[in-house]
């Protein structure tokens, strides 16, 4: 097989597998990757991408198959030997120094030699840059640049290393709509130029929009390889959940009430120096409605849940709810009072792994009815937590399994349901279908509308804006602790609300808007 | 080539036969020690863990050690529960004995019936007195408990030697650091008569019947398990971490107050430097041997409480060092933390890695 390669494949993958204690995340899978291509890998969180990249990248050593690259088979002992085959990958989480300049950092890669030379290396990195649409200064401080200038540091890096196989997991999850469509700009650039590229994803019409070919894993396998652009975005779905998922809700349109929740004037000042202070966040939730957050991570998105969970209590404003003011209660204070809370923390903060369900039900439920007089009437806390699994359809083996051993979506499925079945009067959300499957997104989705029409107010945290936009009938953004006005979600543009993402507003419009 | 790698999910048999196991692998070291030093190990091993408890004064000793073993180990537990690590039960054992001793020389020359809790009370006040200081400075000063309450051991017993030395010194006891023996009135009554035995172990089992349903049945509990296994779920669902801790502290210090004026007022009968063997350290052990559970922890006191005992005979019998007991605590503590490992852990042999077909693979198969 490897005697009739041609030179235009860069790297082709044969048979790979890679097995963890209780689960094989790569399971016989083959992949080609062209010169000059962009090719995407698709998949559900858990369906083996982030393995597969490691493998490839060196992080870890397959248990079975072969690595061929530009013709020859190898074997990629660490991610140095990947770089120096001329490999870069751009993680999800960026490994970059905050202390440190643009130059020093990208310095720190690069052999002795080549680093030494500041001047040199200043002018090599402006005209990288420049070349491929990407404006970055070496000078600055990566604590004093945005997410998406983070991601440039981290991708002209890989070029100044003449990498011809780009790896880019997840790249758009932390970016503004404007910011993706100008990294589009670059990747076409560089793919016209002969780098190949590998662009991990779970967003279709991305993928769709930016990728010559894809392929799709589930399960560890390969389900399907295409070409995105010539098939619908649901055909590739298809190929990501398999035949027996529904994929989308049909959301019907809000008819909101009187006003439930009124923030003023929030202010919240972070005792981190890294980390989001509240600035002045005015907001108004009314009965009946799903109001949507958008924003880029880190933007006070926690934050924000946390004051209006009672994790943290606000320095100023206040907080009311149908008029009466909750900012002095504690968390289960205002439990009492018809507020639920989904936070993003699934494992960890909403529920304890190594604890039952039924154990966990007691974690926020415990008001109804489940303690009386002090003492944990068993009975009830198993019949409330299998009423959860029954209702909302949580694929476990009973009230007794521990949170740790449930799959993402199925835990996140079982939260929302222990919330949902307390009648709350306001449930805040924050990122409840992240790195949920898509059947079980599809539940999610539904079970928050159907609380909506029963009456309660929604507040829906999230940077996935197909969500935001599908779900919400208003719609603000979050950046820096700065809550932008919120606008109805049919007259707002996803152009002005990447523009709110990135903190282009006026906070006396957001007042005046509340007025 | 062995592979020591975690466990999908939590071996719940591990769980409980990892103390088993520990227990084995003391006595098996135990039997090779015996026989370096020249000993005979079967001899040592019969002395150390039959002869204690093989006629009835011999089980009521063994009672009447563990009494302090179980309540210290008792408070501990909800302490330890909320991973809340107060080292600082000996420090409380001591309080307690100080305290019911000063109590019960104020009251010598008074009977009653109300002596004796009168007496017993104050013992349990001195030790959540010292236990509240340590809670003190972790909720307020955010002080590590483990510090804490290992410094306010050594406080507690040196004012117990200032006090045995000093104020409450027997004028009469030919200069001996003893305090005048407790009048009838204030001495607990014994369980078994005609044995050391006193109401101690009741006190101890009682307290092991409260753990049991303190995180069987009740929401405190429940909520001091959340605090121990996720600090974030317990804020999320607005638990009161700060009272949580400080109830935990002081239930650790009622206890084990409790234990040291049983202790004075029991087999002892006044206060005298030597109170605790170190009943409040080994109590610690006591609550791991025993996977913080009311019965485990009421079998392993029983056991910790055999090797005080067999250590003592193995002293008079066969001229052993007084250390004999430290050692062989040590050791099951040792061997518990290592075989606690393979509850989340598994060991697996590796096969070799399959050797790839291809002659231009670079690199030799990675050997892990």
């Amino acid at each position: 097989m490897g005697l009739c390669m041609t030179a235009a494949i860069r790297l082709k993958l044969e048979n790979i597998v890679k097995e963890y204690p209780g689960c094989r995340a790569n399971d016989g899978i083959d992949l080609t990757v062209e010169a000059g291509e962009i090719h995407a890998l698709l998949g559900e969180n858990g369906a083996g991408k982030s393995t597969l990249m490691k493998v490839i990248y060196g992080v870890v050593q397959p248990d079975q198959g072969r690595i061929v690259w530009n013709g020859h088979a190898v074997h990629v002992d660490n991610p140095a030997q990947a770089r120096r085959m001329g490999i870069g990958m751009v993680f999800q989480h960026f490994s970059l120094f905050e202390t440190l300049t643009v130059a020093e950092n990208i310095a720190l890669s690069l052999p002795p030699d080549e680093a030494r030379n500041r001047s040199q290396l200043n002018q090599r990195i402006s005209e990288v840059s420049e070349r491929y649409g990407m404006e970055l200064d070496p000078r600055r401080y990566i604590s004093t640049l945005s997410v998406g200038e983070r991601q440039r540091v981290e991708i002209v890096r890989c070029l100044i290393q003449e990498t011809t196989l780009l790896i880019l997991d997840e790249p758009t999850s932390v970016l503004t709509p404007q910011e993706v469509t100008s990294l589009f700009a670059t990747l076409r650039t560089l793919s016209k130029e002969g780098c190949s590229i590998l662009f991990i994803s779970h967003k279709l019409e991305e993928v769709r929009s930016l990728c010559h070919t894809a392929t799709v894993l589930r399960q560890g396998r390969v389900s399907g390889d295409c070409q995105p652009a010539e098939i619908s975005a649901s055909e590739i779905a298809r190929l990501m959940v398999g035949d027996d998922t529904p994929i989308s809700t049909q959301v019907t349109a809000a008819e909101p009430g009187e006003t439930l929740l009124e923030v003023r004037s929030l202010d919240w000042k972070s005792k981190d120096p890294f980390g989001t202070s509240l600035d002045n966040v005015n907001l108004d939730l009314h009965k009946g409605e799903i109001v949507g957050i958008a924003g880029v991570a880190g933007n006070g998105q926690d934050e924000l849940l946390k004051a209006l969970s009672g994790e943290i209590r606000a320095d100023a404003g206040t907080i009311s709810l149908s008029g009466q003011n909750i900012q002095t209660l504690f968390p289960d204070q205002r439990r009492k009072l018809g507020v639920a809370i989904v936070p993003e923390e699934r494992l960890g903060r909403g529920a304890v792994p190594d604890m039952s369900l039924a154990d966990n039900a007691l974690l926020t439920a415990s008001g109804q009815g489940l303690v009386e007089r002090g003492l944990i009437r068993s009975r009830r806390v198993r019949e409330f937590s299998r009423e959860v699994i029954r209702r909302f359809g949580v694929r476990c083996t009973g009230e007794n399994s521990t949170a740790g051993s449930l799959s993402g979506g199925n835990l996140q499925k079982y939260i929302i349901g222990r919330e949902a079945l307390q009648n709350p009067r306001l449930l805040v959300a924050s990122h409840p279908t992240w790195g949920v499957d898509v059947g079980s997104a599809v539940a999610i989705h539904e079970s928050l509308v159907k609380l909506r029409d029963e009456g309660a107010a929604i507040l829906l945290i999230s940077e996935d804006l197909d969500e935001l936009y599908q779900l919400c009938n208003r719609l603000g953004a979050l950046c820096d602790g700065r809550l932008s006005p919120l606008a109805p979600t049919s007259e707002l543009h996803i152009e002005q609300l990447g523009q709110w993402m990135a903190g282009e507003f006026e906070s006396t419009e957001v007042a005046h808007a509340v007025a | 080539m062995l592979l020591l790698e975690r466990r999908p999910v939590a071996s719940s048999v591990m769980r409980w036969a990892s103390p088993l196991l520990a227990l084995v692998l003391t006595v098996i070291t135990g039997f090779i020690l015996f026989l370096v030093i020249g000993k005979d190990p079967v001899e040592g091993l019969k002395f150390f863990f039959i002869t204690p408890i093989s006629d009835l004064p011999g089980l009521a000793e063994l009672g009447l050690k563990m009494a302090p073993l179980l309540l210290c180990a008792a408070g501990l537990t909800v302490c330890y529960k909320a991973k809340l690590w107060n080292i600082g039960a000996e420090g409380h054992f001591l309080m307690g004995a100080l305290g019911a001793s000063v109590m019960a020389v104020q009251l010598s020359a008074v009977s009653g019936f109300w002596v004796l809790p009168v007496v017993l009370l104050t013992g349990v006040l001195g030790g959540m007195f010292w236990a509240a200081i340590a809670a003190g400075l972790k909720t307020h000063l955010h002080c590590n408990e483990i510090l804490t309450t290992i410094m306010l051991n050594y406080i507690a017993l040196n004012l117990l030697l200032y006090v045995v030395h000093g104020p409450l010194k027997d004028p009469y006891g030919f200069g001996f650091p003893q305090s005048i023996m407790f009048a009838e009135s204030a001495l607990l009554p014994a369980l078994i008569e005609g044995t050391r035995l006193h109401l101690g172990l009741a006190f101890g089992l009682l307290a092991a019947v409260a753990v049991w349903v303190l995180f069987a049945r009740s929401f405190i509990g429940f909520q001091l398990s959340v605090i121990g296994q996720d600090h974030r779920a317990a804020a999320f669902a607005g638990f009161r971490v700060r009272q949580l801790t400080w109830f935990a502290f002081l239930v650790g210090g009622a206890t084990a107050g409790l234990a040291g004026a049983s202790e004075v007022t029991g087999p002892i009968g006044q206060l005298v430097p030597q109170v605790s063997p170190g009943y409040g350290y080994t109590a610690i052990i006591v609550v791991f041997l025993g996977r913080m559970h009311a019965v485990g922890i009421v079998a392993a006191s029983a056991l910790l409480a055999l090797t005080f005992i067999g250590g003592e005979i193995l002293q008079i019998a066969m001229q052993m060092p007084k250390a004999v007991t430290a050692l062989f605590q040590g050791l099951l503590l040792f061997y518990l933390l290592t075989c606690d490992a393979f509850i989340h852990y598994r060991i697996r042999l590796k096969k070799a890695a399959p050797q790839p077909r291809s002659a231009a693979v670079a690199a030799a198969p990675q050997e892990v």
